[in-house]
């Protein structure tokens, strides 16, 4: 039988055992060391586990007293490991196991799109959302298409507003995405509403021209479309495009193929009108042409004008990348460096 | 086309600042691209007192003068008489570029130095005066610029216009747009001359025998002229719009063309043999010099100007060296004609000339203003050449074009603008720019079209007018309305899309090139002659050599694009372009246009890192890529067959195949050929792969069909074979596929090993196979019965030994 005596060691023991785990736990700085601390008083064989065996040996009498002491130093145990386990894991002070996350991952980096190729893509979702379907034509054109068609006839000086290569006297790299008007206009029947990016080219190489660039073509002809459709239609895309801050103007222009005939300018993006290099001090950037389709060029098709009436415009691609990404040079876009390129 | 504020203001009051002007013209159509200011140049002359002269040294008629700038004072040597103590007078500071060219330095001059320069009236461009310093009046404090003292100050405009505007390439032009705005008037020059008959139809006579090429030719003379340097007033006017004043008689020319916008030709008349003009087409092979001093050949149906004997003017383009006004002139034919605007472009063009003349006659000049213009020049002869006018003038018309006059509705302007504007307000913007209207109904106007808007021919042309006039801004905005069914890409459109997105997503960078290459670039990529892409579609014009014919495949500007990335130091290069290449069907026909993908490996797949060592890429890694983009376009069966010697022109045979998808040929893959890498001076080696996108569209299918996943579980067997090397993984994939084995689900080669133990020339490749029933779990001896049969089959076939 286990004396009084026995009893007050056996509960003295346990107190000195949560003195001592206490101690250590306050003391550990790893979660490892937590981790083995737990094990050893409170695991299979741990110390409080061969304590509680000890109670079970005392008096019924002394038992539940001595038990209850055993259990809560038990719980303190488990509770102050947990505790450490979250102080350590909040310090951040466990360093045995952790790695350096600092080193550099196995990534697999990724590629990037050409700045033009974004910009067309966003270009042509406006339009699409807008009801536009997207259209690609020849960039080898023939004289009829990239002029005739488009009221542009031979010895015109409309002709020198576009320096053209020549493949023959009939056959020229397209100036413009223009010749997509009456190349869909003639295989289908209003309502007409596309738009059609592509290669250009001009024969013309200078600090802020390339012989090969961009373009977006829009056309849209039906019943009853009006120069305010036009201006609406325009307006929507410039604040898509930029933002619905941009200030847009419309000037009276001139091109063959469209009578009115509108300059699209945006309030400078860069000085915000105050006039700067970019805008060559005018406060205004000219980015879009455009205007009501000319009756010649319905009529060419053999489109009812007096029926139909639409607008088109056209816009350059580079000039917009220019301004959306900050780009100084035009000439970046076809040297293709990477460092450039990988930064799209 | 420049024009002077100061210029403009003799015709029409300007009313607002230059600034507020340069707006509303812009928005008027009359782009306005600068404005400058003409007497900036004057920003650097200050006036100064000459506080002090000394006589020079070493030069007797030089002088040392000392000069209060107002900031101090300064050593200046000057040559001129009349410089005096206390003097006020411009000076030159360092640095001013004068209007002769002259910038001001610090010099020395006979060994004395100079600080500046004290000027005359002439070398300022102030005045005639050059015989000694311009002396200023009034009590201006020294330091003052000379600007600001004089009050100087003219805006030039430079007015970008549109080739439909011609009628704006004039002083008057512009003056009829500025009053508009105010809804003012101009003011023409008055001209009194006398009667149009007289002795001119004794002296000379003007005969038209291409009147196709010149609807109209009048001429006046004026005799007894001295040919001499125009007032400065003149000369003024000339150099406020960039031309350089020559004499009286060609600067009034000069001077009548910018005001009026008609181009004028004077010539000698004495010079003129037979004293007469004679308007035709030169002969082809005839030779001309023209007033530049060129010596000109000409083509048949080229319009000339002749006297009685030869060609005197390239008609409408530039006068001949022949019959020039010199010092001695005492008479002037005066020409004010009328051309066919495409005769003088063609020709032009042909001659390579753009005079101030042929750029308004090839846009159309007033064909009404030809009498206007003449007489005033004339007018202006008697007045400052001192001449007198012979009483008379010869005016000859053919057919010459009319104005037309419209019926504008006013309904279908509304409808085309979107507007709602009166049919009384649309009269009154149209009559402020001197369209007379009249009308015709409720709906109608008659409008008559001024004989100068060339560009007038439709009743669209008239709507654009009232656009221009009302103000683009004040047109409101509307929306035009969603069709009811959107039309979806094309698929080579999405799909396209869908192959810059995967190839991006693999690393790679995409690139655009240009579409024209070298010449040379078959030759570089070793194509046989007969290969389709040796057929080049040539520029006739290219702007260089390496720009002269378009690409027929991606792969020049890919390896070009390599090098310019090597010298920059960029060794890991991962690229791809999507584009056309053009086959040619002969010049005069449009070419076959091929849309292409192309993608570029070269260095390390892995850089070097802290985990790992680099590791160079190889043809596995570009076909590995390729593989990825065509399984992403959900493209099956994919196969890579070994390319023959004969096909391996720019890739490297051994190291080269052909992509297959369902059997076709959509593509290649391969290592580029060592010797065009040398040929295009690339260091390292490159691996490619390139996708004909029109063959490869019909094997991307439109939709995607979900495979019920299966519901037991996959036993899996490995089985080694040691057979011959040449044996490729594909025949002993394809020979287990042969079998078709309803069982067999995938097979998978995993590890291929050459050399000891393996006996030389074999190798041991190891295929795991995997096996599964739709119906249920397999039973391990089923499996084994079957993967015994199918590796038994393998051995037999392949000749194949087992590992011991």
């Amino acid at each position: 039988m286990a004396t009084i005596e026995q009893k007050e060691t056996i509960v003295e023991s346990i107190d000195q055992i949560r003195a001592a785990a206490l101690k250590e736990i306050d003391t550990a700085t790893t979660v490892d060391a937590v981790q083995e601390i737990n094990t050893r008083y409170l695991g299979r064989k741990g110390v409080m586990t061969q304590a509680l065996r000890a109670v079970s040996q005392l008096p019924a009498d002394d038992r539940p007293a001595a038990g209850r002491k055993a259990n809560e130093v038990k719980q303190a145990i488990a509770a102050a490991c947990q505790a450490a386990l979250e102080r350590i894991e909040r310090d951040g002070a466990d360093q045995s196991t952790g790695i350096d996350v600092s080193l550099p991952g196995r990534k697999s980096a990724p590629g990037s799109r050409h700045p033009i190729t974004l910009i067309t893509n966003r270009i042509c979702d406006i339009f699409t959302r807008m009801g536009f379907e997207v259209v690609e034509g020849p960039e080898v054109e023939s004289d009829y298409y990239n002029f005739e068609a488009l009221n542009i006839p031979k010895d015109h000086p409309a002709r020198d507003m576009q320096d053209t290569f020549y493949v023959s006297d009939d056959i020229v790299l397209r100036t413009h995405t223009s010749p997509t008007q009456p190349r869909v206009m003639e295989k289908r029947q209003p309502p007409v509403r596309i738009i059609a990016p592509g290669k250009v080219y001009r024969c013309d190489s200078d600090i802020t021209h390339t012989p090969m660039f961009h373009q977006v073509e829009g056309l849209l002809v039906d019943e009853n479309v009006s120069f305010g459709d036009l201006k609406g239609t325009l307006t929507s895309f410039v604040h898509q495009m930029f933002d619905t801050q941009t200030r847009v103007r419309f000037r009276p222009s001139f091109f063959p193929f469209t009578e009115p005939s509108a300059e699209v300018d945006i309030l400078c993006v860069i000085c915000r009108g105050k006039g700067c290099r970019v805008c060559s001090q005018t406060g205004w950037l000219e980015i879009l042409g455009s205007g009501m389709v000319h009756p010649a060029v319905l009529e060419n098709v053999g489109y009812d004008t007096a029926r139909y009436t639409g607008f088109a415009f056209g816009m350059g691609v580079e000039r917009i990348a220019m301004l959306k990404y900050g780009i100084d040079d035009i000439r970046r876009y076809y040297e293709n460096d990477i460092r450039f390129l990988r930064q799209f | 086309m420049k024009i002077s504020l100061s210029w403009l203001q003799d015709y029409v009051p300007v009313k607002t600042d230059v600034e507020r002007l340069a707006h509303l013209l812009t928005m008027a159509g009359l782009e306005v691209e600068a404005i400058e200011e003409r007497f900036a140049y004057l920003d650097q002359v200050l006036v100064a007192r000459i506080q002090e002269i000394s006589p020079h040294p070493n030069a007797d008629k030089l002088k040392l003068c000392t000069v209060d700038t107002g900031q101090g004072s300064c050593r200046v040597v000057c040559g001129a008489p009349n410089a005096a103590e206390g003097m006020l007078s411009p000076l030159a500071t360092v640095g001013c570029e004068l209007p002769n060219g002259t910038v001001v330095q610090i010099g020395t001059i006979r060994g004395q130095a100079s600080e500046g320069m004290l000027c005359s009236a002439a070398e300022l461009a102030l005045g005639a005066d050059a015989s000694g310093l311009m002396a200023l009046e009034g009590d201006l404090p020294p330091g003052t610029p000379l600007n600001q003292a004089l009050k100087l100050t003219d805006a030039v405009l430079e007015i970008g216009l549109t080739p439909n505007r011609p009628d704006c390439l004039s002083v008057i032009g512009i003056a009829r747009e500025v009053a508009a705005l105010d809804s003012a008037s101009i003011r023409r020059p008055e001209i009194r001359l006398p009667e149009p008959h007289g002795r001119i139809e004794q002296m000379t006579s003007v005969t038209i025998e291409s009147p196709d090429h010149c609807p109209r030719y009048a001429a006046r003379v004026v005799e007894n002229i001295s040919v001499g340097p125009s007032p400065f007033w003149l000369q003024d006017r000339l150099r406020s719009v960039g031309l350089r004043p020559i004499n009286n008689i060609v600067d009034v020319t000069n001077f009548v063309m910018m005001e009026t916008g008609q181009p004028l030709h004077a010539f000698d008349f004495d010079r003129l043999a037979e004293n007469r003009i004679v308007v035709r087409t030169a002969g082809a092979g005839e030779r001309f010099t023209t007033l530049d001093g060129k010596e000109r050949l000409l083509e048949a149906d080229m319009l000339m100007i002749c006297d009685g004997q030869k060609p005197v003017a390239v008609g409408g383009v530039m006068g001949g060296l022949n019959s020039e006004i010199d010092p001695g002139t005492t008479r002037v034919l005066i020409e004010s004609a009328y051309f066919n605007p495409i005769s003088i472009r063609k020709t032009a063009k042909r001659l390579g000339i753009n005079s101030d003349a042929s750029h308004r006659f090839e846009r159309g000049v007033d064909p009404q203003g030809t009498r206007y213009a003449l007489d005033r020049a004339a007018q202006m002869m008697v007045d400052i050449g001192n001449g007198q006018l012979v009483e008379g003038c010869i005016d000859v018309t053919y057919n010459l074009p009319q104005a037309p006059t419209l019926d504008l509705s006013v309904s279908a302007t509304n409808r085309l603008l979107g507007t709602a504007v009166e049919r009384d307000e649309i009269a009154r913007l149209l009559r402020e720019i001197e369209f007379e209207t009249a009308i015709k109904s409720d709906d109608l106007l008659t409008v008559a079209t001024p004989s100068f808007r060339v560009d007038v021919s439709r009743p669209e042309d008239l709507m654009e007018e009232v656009a221009r006039r009302m103000g683009y801004d004040n047109i409101p905005v509307t929306f035009p309305t969603l069709p009811a069914a959107i039309q979806p890409p094309p698929k080579l459109l999405t799909q396209r899309q869908r192959m810059r997105d995967l190839l991006a997503g693999m690393g790679f960078t995409e690139t655009i090139n240009y579409s024209f290459v070298h010449a040379d670039s078959c030759r570089r990529l070793r194509l046989p002659e007969a290969d389709p892409r040796c057929r080049q579609l040539a520029i006739l014009n290219p702007l260089s050599e390496d720009q002269a014919v378009m690409r027929t495949s991606l792969i020049p500007g890919m390896l070009e694009t390599m090098r310019r990335n090597l010298s920059y130091q960029s060794r890991n290069l991962k690229l791809y372009e999507t584009g056309k290449i053009f086959i040619s069907e002969g010049n005069d026909r449009q070419p076959v246009e091929k849309e292409m993908l192309a993608a570029l490996w070269s260095g390390d797949r892995i850089d070097q890192q802290w985990h790992t060592k680099p590791v160079p890429c190889d043809f596995f890694d570009i076909k590995g890529a390729v593989e990825g983009v065509l399984e992403g376009l959900h493209v099956a069966p994919v196969r890579f067959t070994r390319l023959e010697p004969e096909q391996c022109t720019y890739l490297r045979y051994g190291v080269a195949a052909k992509i297959m998808a369902a059997g076709n040929e959509v593509g290649l893959v391969g290592q580029v050929h060592p010797k065009v890498c040398c040929v295009y001076e690339l260091k390292q080696d490159a691996f490619i792969f390139e996708l004909d996108l029109a063959r490869l569209l019909p094997h991307i299918p439109e939709t995607i069909q979900f495979t019920a996943l299966p519901k037991y579980p996959p036993t899996a067997r490995d089985t080694t074979l040691i057979l011959d090397e040449a044996i490729e993984a594909a025949e002993m994939l394809s020979l287990v596929d042969q079998m078709d084995e309803s069982l067999v689900e995938e097979v998978r080669l995993f590890d291929v090993f050459q050399g000891a133990p393996i006996t030389a020339g074999r190798k041991s490749v190891s295929l795991r196979i995997v096996y599964r029933s739709g119906e249920k779990t397999l039973e391990d001896e089923e499996v084994n019965r079957l993967h015994k049969r199918i590796t038994d089959r393998l051995v037999d076939h392949f000749k194949a030994g087992l590992p011991t």
